[in-house]
């Protein structure tokens, strides 16, 4: 039996539709994974499943039980903010135990929970301090913590990385991801606009767009069979060349998608050729821009150290079993 | 006196929506009550002391204000009042020779004659203490060195009591032994002794003197808090481009300013239009500067002219609300065009 | 050369403004030094140093008493409209329930009220309370003022803290009551002492209601004693006994609108900007 389970919800502010129909089935201990450019509803619709808004219309289930009323507390969720918004007045301790104060539970459990929860993350030697005497990483390690503590069985977190910088991201991701493993059948569900989050944590990826979802599936479906333009273009860097025009009409659609590292370079018949404007290195793989005479350069992947130079002629061909055909609606045609 | 000077509050919807959706639900009574009913009824409570406070204090006395104004109720017997409608205000009785006598406040010469004081001075000070405010605020907008202090300095006259700024004025506008007199006269300005209060020629001048001197501060302070919205680029660009300073202020900087100043303006006028303390105690008894609010006070309480009086506060209070009500008019206009 | 001539004027105004706003309360100081004829000269300086009117003053019960009074109301004031307030503005900040603008218009609209328009009204309702001529009167009045005034500042406050500290705490399980009294009250304390100080000022210095709620002497607060001051006879105005007076319930109100100069400012233009 699916774990969260949305009807038809939507979500209007005054006339404003910003939530337009969902249905989605989330099983238990699932990593979900909300993704899409900013303005595409998924805070908000975390926000709904959290009990944080009203939902306007349609059905929200927990274990098969409506949930439209409950306040969050009331609804087994802890969530993880984007600010960690840690109570800046009180201790490290007492930050992860107010939930439980509340809830009235007896000293014993409190501190037990909290403890428990401060060594899974390492916040044993920080309980006494306050959150403006942490690092940045170490307050969200504590907002973690907080949430871990309330024992929830739904664990929302809202773009929580989106404050860290680079490296600090990569290694909270590697905990969030570690954390998931720990917590069995805890089911997560994680809002984030960047898809390299997306594509390392989720279970499944849900995208949205314009407060409809495009596809819901797993990373590698996601990458691999976009349903539509809006997918392919927005999973996966570099991004796909996407080809419109005479270039689709050639392989019978509206719009040709092909990924970076799908083409064969200077094959015996190339499909285009063109000059290399513009080389990224990126260590392990290099990146090459080539005008074949479109509105884009097309961006090649070659995987062993650089063998161009700008300025070279290149040609180039898709492989096969790797060209995204996308119908005058943009969708996929399979 | 205090005053918020907060203008309108504009709904706020700019941004991610805001946690509160001022929705109510349909109520579904067997689930019970959502995050926002439940929210929405803690506010009822929560609002509930204010309401029961400010209807009880303030709501309550003005319609009873209002009624004594319609009745003949003397101060000694409060209860004892009876309803005699528009008689404070109005009445005409005709003379068997024909003349018609008028009575009530709508022709009382010491009526108008204060109506006529309060807004003369209303206008006066709330202009002055505009432009001074808004040339101390550019100074104090400049970068020199004892800026804090200034600052501070300009700080002490809206600390000190008005009571006590009435005094300490008096005591330097005397007449006698006053040190600006003394001044005056040592610069040669003036080469006879002034009775700033006593005299009806100047007690106009003596109020105005200290209210603005009051006041100013507030203004400038104003002033000085929307200046520092306006980002320092602007003016270097105006710099560079050559633009002359006093351009500079009349294109760039006053219109910018404009919004806080309107709020100050309207905030110091409500204030000015009500003034009792400065008059009662700079210059007792003088026909030149007695306000709406002082003549009302003393037919209420001293005069026993208590339903007289409460028609005199009825009038001023009308006179606010109506001004109240043009600003916030304005305000929503100015709004509705997209202006700000 | 025009820089120096610039720099000069910039200093002069400063100092002509540093001068207009400070001197008469420099004055009142010198004044309450000199007694007798010496009052009768004008000085610019100190010329001595006699406490006379001060101990004057302050032997006479009469005054003593009046401080003691207008602390007490004062504060009882202060406390009584923080403490409702609080609440109020949480509400009004922090809840999207219909008709907010119009009730916190209409708040506003109160605190502009002419005092006068509910005197006749307050006057009948401190007698059938049987407060007349007692502190309470006082502190029953005052909160016409103080106590819009406090919501609205403090409003401005709540509306500023960040939304998610409160649904953190919402998710944890908080009421709104949990959420304005453990969340947000202790992060509220340097505003609470910011309006709170305003507040004190305003009803420190109230006048009009001071001097009709009372008629004897012994209950008078401040302002009222100071206009009401008069010597041995009728003819003769004790000047010295009335600035030393001043500068006593002066003084203290100086320095603490100095020390909390950044925070009075910001509490004063609340808003008034941004809107």
């Amino acid at each position: 039996m699916s774990h969260v389970n949305l009807k038809n919800i939507r979500k209007n502010f005054g006339a404003v539709n910003v939530i337009k129909g969902i249905d989605l089935e989330i099983a238990k201990g699932e990593f979900m994974v909300f993704v899409g450019p900013s303005g595409c509803g998924k805070s908000t619709l975390l926000r709904l499943i959290a009990g944080l808004e009203d939902i306007s219309d349609g059905e929200l289930c927990f274990d098969g039980a409506r949930v439209n009323e409950k306040v969050p507390s009331a609804r087994g969720i802890s969530m993880v903010f984007q600010s960690y918004a840690l109570y800046p007045h009180m201790k490290v301790y007492d930050n992860m135990a107010f939930g439980l104060k509340l809830a009235k539970s007896s000293t014993e459990t409190i501190e037990e929970r909290v403890l428990a929860a401060a060594k899974m993350l390492e916040l044993d030697q920080l309980l006494d301090r306050l959150p403006r005497e942490l690092s940045g990483g170490q307050r969200q390690r504590v907002a973690i913590g907080r949430a871990i503590v309330r024992n929830p069985s739904v664990f929302l977190f809202d773009e929580p990385l989106s404050n860290l910088d680079a490296a600090l991201r990569s290694s909270t991701r590697l905990e969030i991801a570690k954390l998931h493993q720990d917590l069995s059948g805890v089911t997560m569900i994680y809002v984030t606009h960047d898809q390299i989050e997306a594509m390392t944590l989720a279970d499944r990826i849900c995208v949205l767009r314009d407060g409809q979802i495009e596809q819901v599936g797993t990373p590698s479906e996601i990458y691999d069979r976009p349903k539509s333009v809006f997918v392919a273009g927005f999973i996966g860097s570099p991004k796909m060349n996407l080809l419109r025009g005479d270039a689709a009409q050639r392989f019978g659609c509206a719009t040709v998608g092909i990924r970076a590292e799908h083409f064969d370079v200077n094959p015996d018949e190339p499909t285009w050729s063109g000059l290399v404007k513009f080389i990224e290195n990126l260590g392990s793989d290099t990146y090459l821009f080539v005008d074949v005479g479109l509105n884009d350069p097309l961006v090649v992947r070659q995987s062993q150290g650089a063998r161009f130079a700008v300025g070279d002629m290149v040609g180039l061909a898709p492989s096969e079993p790797h060209i995204y055909r996308f119908g005058p609606d943009d969708r996929l045609i399979t | 006196m205090l005053r918020p000077t907060m203008p309108v509050p504009r709904p706020r919807f700019d941004g991610p929506p805001v946690l509160a959706t001022g929705k109510f639900m349909p109520s579904r009574q067997p689930y019970g009550p959502t995050l926002q009913q439940q929210r929405n009824r803690s506010a009822m409570w929560f609002l509930l002391p204010t309401f029961v406070a400010l209807s009880g204090i303030a709501g309550w006395p003005l319609l009873r204000t209002i009624y004594f104004s319609f009745t003949d109720t003397s101060l000694t017997s409060i209860y004892d009042g009876e309803w005699i409608g528009f008689a404070n205000y109005l009445t005409w009785r005709e003379l068997p020779s024909g003349r018609v006598i008028y009575r009530g406040t709508l022709v009382d010469p010491v009526w108008w004659n204060a109506v006529w004081n309060t807004l003369r001075f209303s206008v006066i000070s709330v202009s002055v203490e505009a432009v001074l405010g808004m040339m101390i605020a550019l100074l104090l907008n400049m970068q020199f060195r004892g800026r804090g202090v200034v600052r501070a300095a300009i700080l002490i006259p809206w600390a000190i009591p008005t009571i006590v700024s009435a005094q300490i004025w008096s005591w330097m506008l005397n007449d006698q032994f006053g040190v600006i007199n003394h001044a005056l006269i040592g610069l040669g300005i003036i080469d006879h002794k002034i009775a700033w209060t006593a005299s009806a020629d100047t007690a106009m001048v003596a109020v105005l003197i200290v209210d603005i001197w009051k006041t100013t501060p507030f203004m400038a302070l104003l002033c000085l808090a929307g200046l520092q919205m306006i980002p320092r680029d602007m003016y270097e660009a105006a710099r560079v481009d050559g633009i002359h300073p006093v351009r500079v202020f009349f294109r760039v900087t006053l219109p910018l300013v404009r919004p806080a100043l309107m709020v100050a303006i309207i905030f110091r006028m409500l204030d000015a239009l009500r003034i009792y303390d400065l008059v009662y105690v700079l210059t007792p008894n003088s026909r030149a500067t007695q306000t709406m609010s002082v003549i009302a006070r003393e037919n209420l309480i001293e005069f026993d002219k208590f339903a007289y009086g409460a028609a005199q506060s009825t009038l001023l209070f009308a006179i606010i609300a109506v001004i109240v009500s043009l600003y916030i008019w304005i305000a929503r206009v100015n709004l509705a065009d997209g202006g700000r | 050369m025009t820089g120096i001539l610039r720099t000069c004027a910039l200093y002069l105004a400063v100092i002509m403004v540093v001068c207009a706003a400070a001197f008469p309360f420099y004055y009142a100081v010198i004044t309450s030094f000199k007694s007798g004829t010496g009052l009768f000269e004008v000085d610019y300086f100190p010329v001595r140093l006699d406490w006379k009117n001060y101990a004057s003053v302050l032997s006479g019960r009469g005054f003593t008493r009046s401080i003691a009074n207008s602390v007490l109301i004062a504060s009882t004031t202060v406390a009584f409209s923080l403490f409702i307030a609080v609440t109020a503005s949480f509400a009004l900040a922090r809840v999207n329930f219909k008709g907010r603008s119009l009730l916190l218009v209409t708040i506003l609209m109160v605190s502009m009220f002419p005092q006068i328009a509910v005197l006749a009204g307050l006057f009948e309702l401190v007698r059938f309370l049987g407060i007349y001529n007692t502190p309470w009167a006082m502190i029953l009045s005052y909160t016409i003022f103080t106590l819009p005034f406090t919501i609205w500042v403090l409003t401005t406050f709540m509306r500023d803290l960040p939304k998610e500290l409160e649904e953190a705490a919402i998710v944890d399980g908080a009421t709104p009551w949990v959420v304005v009294t453990k969340i947000f009250l202790p992060l509220m304390w340097p505003a609470l002492v910011t309006t709170g100080l305003l507040a004190f000022i305003g009803a420190w210095n109230e006048f009009l209601f001071a001097l009709t709620f009372t008629v004897s002497e012994t209950q008078r607060t401040v302002p009222v004693a100071i206009a009401l001051i008069s010597g041995s006879s009728p003819q003769e105005i004790p000047w010295g006994a009335i600035m030393a007076a001043s500068v006593i319930v002066t003084t203290p109100l100086i320095i603490l609108v100095l020390i909390f100069q950044r925070k009075i400012v910001s509490g004063l233009t609340a808003g008034g900007v941004k809107g």
